[in-house]
């Protein structure tokens, strides 16, 4: 039960991003996927949400169904939610409209009431903001109303990209805590992040991504304390 | 000379629900695929041939004509999205100017070819029928032409406001990439927007029948006001292209009365360009609607 990537060679037309990475996501838990910019990490979740990047070789696979050259809206059927970077609202619409969006998937039809409950009990701020313009709320709150989008579609899995960017520590503070709500609610969380500290401290398992290549893999505390790391992420 | 008022009010009015049924189509293309369809006023016209030939054939009529002949228009439409449009949705402008110019010029010369160039009009008993309301009188063909603008047009914003797909695609103008991570099929959507911008030219096709001419230009002639009314009302904007083919309607019509029919066309684009100069984003669109949507 988790979502593989298994030898997966990716990038965006003649250029190679990824050259052959291997990572898991539990059904349940946070795994984290650390890197430079420019590392691949973000070309990861593109592969896997089928948008975008082109993947010349190798597998995703949701718990045995092959997604590697599944069209992106049935990935998001089968149980895949990528919450991309940079708070990608609908700014036009109201947050309700957006969050009904998040249920477009056929999977999350007639459940929106009940998605929408638990995700209120996450984002209470949310309820209040219903009827404003995506693109009128603070940083901190489209950020926590890209997340719950994503949560809409009832994900088996969640893809979270640089979740904490160009938020204020209070509030990074506060998406980290929602993180860990999400997993400990059956969801397995792919969270790529750059504060390196921060994900080490939320994830049970990381990878680290250098040069197109997974080179450190392990548990969270281990790498903690592994001195490349320290070195090259942590600044110790 | 002001009793008449009432009466150029009214014409200018229904003509103006007219202009704005012809328009729809354009913008609703324009606002969910950013491309300028410039082949819009050849599917006007092959309404116009297909609502003529049914009724000289087996004597339908025209308003009847609707209900077979958007269907059919819609499919073409979705098919021609897949041939020409899909190609070119992330092409330059220049490209995308030449795909659908070209498919205006090869629709008009199949009809030249089949049809021939003569000018046909189909007679119907309500033709010139009218209704005189105090010392108005309202033609039949022309009331029916604006009710059934006003509907279509009404139908279109509450599909788009409140129905799942209608809000996918509002969502897909503001960001393509985004809508794609909800799950939204992008391809789907770009086929059912083109196809039904396509089938509103067909109604409107359809509803000109008794009134105007059927000619395998026909088309060319009657978008050119189309692309004014879509500007003036804002390009994408639903509300806006009734609500400028009623000024342009109404404005053709006072200045084709009391100064010259000759200037009524010079009147309505020096209007058209005073109100742009105060609203360059039209009367209804959405100041930077047109960059948000190239994402």
């Amino acid at each position: 039960m988790a979502l593989d990537i298994v030898d997966l060679v990716a990038g965006y037309g003649d250029i190679t991003v990824l050259r052959g990475i291997n990572l898991s996501v539990p059904a349940q838990g946070v795994v984290t996927l650390l890197g430079a910019n420019g590392a691949g990490k973000t070309t990861t979740l593109n592969a896997i949400s089928g948008l975008q990047a082109s993947v010349s070789s190798g597998a995703i696979r949701l718990e045995g169904t092959d997604l590697t050259r599944m069209p992106a809206h049935e990935r998001v059927e089968a149980g895949i939610a990528h919450v991309p970077q940079g708070r990608q609202l609908f700014p036009f619409m109201s947050v309700r409209e957006n969050l009904e969006l998040g249920s477009y998937a056929p999977r999350a039809r007639g459940h929106d009431k009940d998605v929408l409950d638990r995700v209120f009990s996450i984002f209470p701020r949310l309820k209040e903001r219903l009827r404003q313009q995506a693109g009128s709320l603070s940083g901190g709150e489209q950020q926590m109303c890209t997340i719950a989008r994503g949560l809409m579609s009832k994900p088996r899995y969640l893809l979270l990209d640089e979740p904490s960017l160009g938020l204020a520590p209070i509030v990074v503070k506060q998406v980290m805590s929602v993180i860990r709500q999400i997993a400990g609610q059956g969801i397995g969380v792919l969270l790529v992040e750059q504060n390196v500290a921060l994900a080490l401290k939320q994830a049970q398992y990381a990878y680290v991504l250098e040069h197109s290549e997974i080179t450190i893999a392990g548990p969270a505390t281990e790498l903690q304390n592994d001195d490349r790391v320290r070195k090259a992420y942590l600044g110790l | 000379m002001l009793d008449i008022l009432p009466q150029l009010l009214v014409s200018g009015l229904l003509i103006g629900g007219v202009y704005g049924l012809l328009s729809i189509g354009l913008t609703l293309i324009f606002g969910m695929l950013r491309i300028v369809n410039f082949a819009q006023g050849e599917f006007i016209m092959f309404a116009m041939f297909g609502a003529f030939w049914l009724h000289a054939l087996w004597g339908i009529d025209p308003y009847l004509s609707i209900f077979i002949i958007t269907p059919v228009v819609f499919g073409l439409g979705q098919l021609i999205e897949r041939v020409v449009i899909k190609p070119i949705l992330h092409a330059p402008h220049a490209m995308q100017i030449f795909a659908t110019f070209g498919l205006s010029v090869v629709l008009q010369n199949l009809a030249l070819t089949f049809w021939g160039p003569d000018y046909r009009s189909v007679q119907t008993s309500y033709t010139s029928q009218s209704f005189i309301v105090g010392n108005v009188a309202i033609s039949a063909t022309s009331l029916y032409a604006f009710l059934v603008a006003f509907l279509m047009a009404g139908a279109l914003m509450a599909f788009l406001q409140f129905s799942r797909d209608g809000k996918a695609l509002r969502a897909m103008v503001q960001n393509r990439y985004a809508a794609s991570l909800m799950g939204v099929n992008t391809d789907r959507l770009n086929r059912l927007a083109f196809g039904a911008g396509v089938a509103y030219a067909a109604v409107a096709g359809c509803i000109l029948t008794p009134i105007y001419y059927t000619y395998p230009t026909a088309g060319v002639d009657l978008i050119i006001t189309a692309f004014v009314v879509v500007v003036l009302g804002g390009l994408g904007s639903v509300a806006g292209a009734m609500v400028g083919g009623l000024i342009i309607g109404v404005t053709q019509t006072l200045t084709g009365f009391f100064i010259s029919v000759e200037l009524k066309d010079v009147i309505a684009l020096v209007l058209f360009i005073l109100i742009l100069l105060i609203r360059p984003q039209g009367l209804l669109g959405r100041a930077g609607m047109e960059e948000v949507g190239t994402k």
